[in-house]
């Protein structure tokens, strides 16, 4: 197991609610909830779930920007999980983050000759053509226009102020980075250039990602390995064509159907084989008992409730092909139309 | 002849800004019957969402923005039409789902409270008693449960899909004729999404409306719409029955939305085909076609594509390109389908 770049084992982060003038904790929200993953190098590791499943606040517990309430992070062999800042800093240089938002992650008073600049500088990596020049290797890698290197966010569009944010986590050659919706705040056409980019980095300075995003049709086209969270827990995770060819949660199945799809000739089939999910996710607060998928689920028994499903290999999948569920889905098995209404939790 | 239920003609949008006019909309026109979905697909500053304001009157209110042409809506044109008028509609035989249910809803007002307004103001003569069970129904038939309790809460007590399904309630309070909905579920999760747009469908096979849908979501329009207008840079480039729209799609720019998208029903490409460099401003139109910068076969068509505006040809699947149709077919068949 020496090729896994990044380990993580019963991984928590429970955010305290607190009430009163003595802020006495009164419940949490357990945005992540006990996951187990590993990252290998090289690969794209896609994490998927609708909002509130806790994929942001894994990536950030990754990257250590968040310090876990439970479980182990484990980093090329070294536990990182409670490591203070001055510790930290070495883990930077492997480990950056592109975030969601072009607009709220670059500062707006820095040109973007700075912003790349600064990791470099924080991390006092030498630079012998001179800091300019290193920056404007970056600009020139992700396909902007190097003489651009005084000028100020706000004289971006929304695709190129991403390609700054994924330079200036390029700055420092990391070994892992930790994207975290990195084209959902963009246009279609732009989405699809920044992900071609995200390709091309990753097979010229062998980057492993770790791919955040709730759009399952880009998940599936840039990852190897993806992972589908529901409520903070991890409910499937296989290989790319296992997942995405014979899902086996109940929850993967509905969210793969629920997807539109732009063949207006299958509409009608498509919408037959639409598993209709009633009601919201459950609050992260109190989360159901057993499986928490089950409020929502069209094959929960009474096992679900009083038991939780452990992440295993299910049925005849391969090894690397694993569900937390107790009445995993079948190839084949019709599963149409609408689920019940919700059972009380 | 009658007019279609709704008839738009050479619409034009214009606001003056400090940095100049921005055109939003130009020359554009379309069509709806009752009973039908349109869906207009674009992507941010395309003009799509001030298309759908202009139908509302609600750009009337700003003192900068400038709206000509001719809008008809069963039979009244809107765009001449006195502010009294235009109220009177809107709301009634029109009405609008936006994007971000949040901020259209009012935070100090109950959801219910919102409901019956919009209720009394198109039924002066009803008594408050009739009004909520009216709104009490509708919640009802949007899918809220325990309707009468939700009626009392407050917009930020609902979560994202229920205050959708609020939203649709209030806009259907009406039984408008036409109904428009703006990225109505661009914010909301997959799941979510399809609630609603099940919900969408199933009340406008109820209700009869006319409804047009606008959305980045080619996916979205492929589950809806009966035709498809793709707009860009402010101006429509192609529209046509939503089947033949995406089976022999004509423009270079919906080639480019199509081959961007990842999609969960083909087998995963090595690589996405995206369209070089970004949306045009609308203040600094590019000269000629306005998609000629981003367009890989600008050059083809001489000097037009740089001079010329093309204008929208070809029946009921039209296009705006100066590319002669036989070329465009050939281009498509052979370089382009392959790859989607």
């Amino acid at each position: 197991m020496s090729e896994n770049l990044l380990e993580v084992t019963g991984l928590q982060k429970h955010f305290p609610i607190t009430k009163g003038l003595f802020k006495r904790q009164v419940g949490a929200v357990r945005a992540v909830d006990g996951i187990d993953l590993t990252v290998q190098a090289g690969e794209t590791l896609g994490l998927v779930g609708e909002s509130g499943c806790g994929k942001s606040t894994a990536g950030r517990l990754f990257t250590r920007i968040l310090e876990p309430t439970g479980g182990k992070i484990v980093f090329e062999g070294q536990d990182i999980s409670h490591r203070n800042m001055a510790q930290l800093r070495p883990l930077r240089r492997d480990v950056q983050m592109i975030f969601q938002d072009p607009y709220s992650s670059l500062n707006p008073r820095h040109t973007i000759g700075t912003i790349i600049s600064a990791p470099l500088q924080i991390q006092n990596i030498p630079t012998p053509q001179g800091l300019k020049k290193a920056v404007q290797e970056l600009l020139e890698l992700v396909g902007l226009n190097p003489e651009h290197y005084n000028r100020y966010p706000h004289e971006f569009s929304g695709g190129q102020r991403q390609r700054i944010g994924i330079a200036r986590a390029l700055a420092l050659r990391p070994k892992l980075i930790i994207a975290d919706e990195p084209v959902s705040a963009l246009d279609v056409s732009i989405q699809a250039q920044v992900v071609n980019l995200l390709e091309d980095l990753q097979s010229e300075f062998d980057l492993t990602y770790v791919f955040i995003a709730h759009d399952l049709s880009v998940v599936r086209h840039i990852s190897d390995r993806v992972a589908v969270m529901y409520l903070g827990k991890v409910m499937e995770i296989a290989n790319r064509d296992d997942l995405y060819k014979n899902p086996r949660h109940p929850y993967t199945v509905a969210l793969m159907s629920a997807v539109p799809v732009p063949d207006p000739v299958r509409r009608d089939r498509a919408q037959r084989n639409r598993v209709l999910l009633t009601g919201d996710v459950p609050s992260p607060i109190n989360p159901p008992s057993g499986c928490r998928f089950r409020t929502r689920c069209w094959k929960a028994q009474d096992i679900c409730a009083t038991e939780e499903p452990p992440l295993v290999t299910r049925l005849d999948d391969p090894a690397s092909h694993l569900t937390a569920c107790h009445f995993p889905v079948v190839d084949d098995e019709a599963v149409t139309g609408r689920t019940p209404a919700a059972a009380p939790a | 002849m009658s007019r279609p239920f709704l008839e738009v003609k050479d619409l034009n949008v214009r606001f003056e800004t400090d940095d100049g006019i921005v055109q939003a909309v130009t020359d554009s026109s379309f069509s709806l019957e009752a009973g039908k979905t349109l869906g207009i697909v674009g992507e941010s500053g395309s003009g799509k969402s001030v298309t759908s304001l202009a139908l509302l009157g609600l750009h009337r209110t700003r003192s900068n923005a400038k709206v000509t042409g001719e809008i008809w809506l069963d039979e009244q044109e809107l765009v001449s039409a006195s502010d009294a008028d235009v109220r009177g509609l809107r709301g009634g035989k029109m009405s609008m789902i936006f994007q971000d249910p949040l901020s259209a809803m009012h935070p100090y007002f109950t959801v219910g409270s919102q409901i019956v307004e919009a209720y009394r103001v198109h039924h002066p003569g009803v008594n408050k008693k009739v009004a909520r069970e009216r709104a009490i129904d509708m919640l009802a038939r949007v899918g809220i449960p325990q309707p009468a309790r939700r009626f009392n809460d407050y917009a930020h007590q609902f979560s994202g899909g229920m205050r959708q399904r609020a939203m649709i309630a209030m806009a259907l309070v009406n039984d408008p004729k036409l109904l428009i909905a703006d990225e109505p579920t661009t914010a909301l999760d997959v799941t979510v999404q399809a609630q609603i747009l099940d919900l969408i469908r199933d009340l406008q096979a109820e209700f009869g409306s006319a409804v047009i849908m606008i959305t980045h979501d080619l996916g979205v329009v492929a589950e809806l719409a009966d035709e498809v207008l793709v707009m860009y840079g402010g101006k429509v480039i192609e529209k046509g029955p939503t089947i033949d729209l995406f089976q022999r799609p004509q423009h270079p720019y919906t080639w480019g939305l199509l081959g961007s998208m990842p999609r969960l029903d083909r087998e995963v490409r090595d690589r996405l085909i995206p369209v070089k460099g970004s949306p045009p401003s609308l203040i600094n139109l590019p000269s000629g076609c306005a998609f000629h910068p981003r367009c890989p076969y600008a050059g083809r068509n001489g000097d037009r594509s740089f001079t010329e505006v093309p204008v929208l040809t070809g029946g009921v699947h039209s296009v705006a390109c100066h590319m002669p149709p036989e070329e465009r077919n050939r281009l498509f068949q052979e370089d382009i389908a392959p790859n989607l």
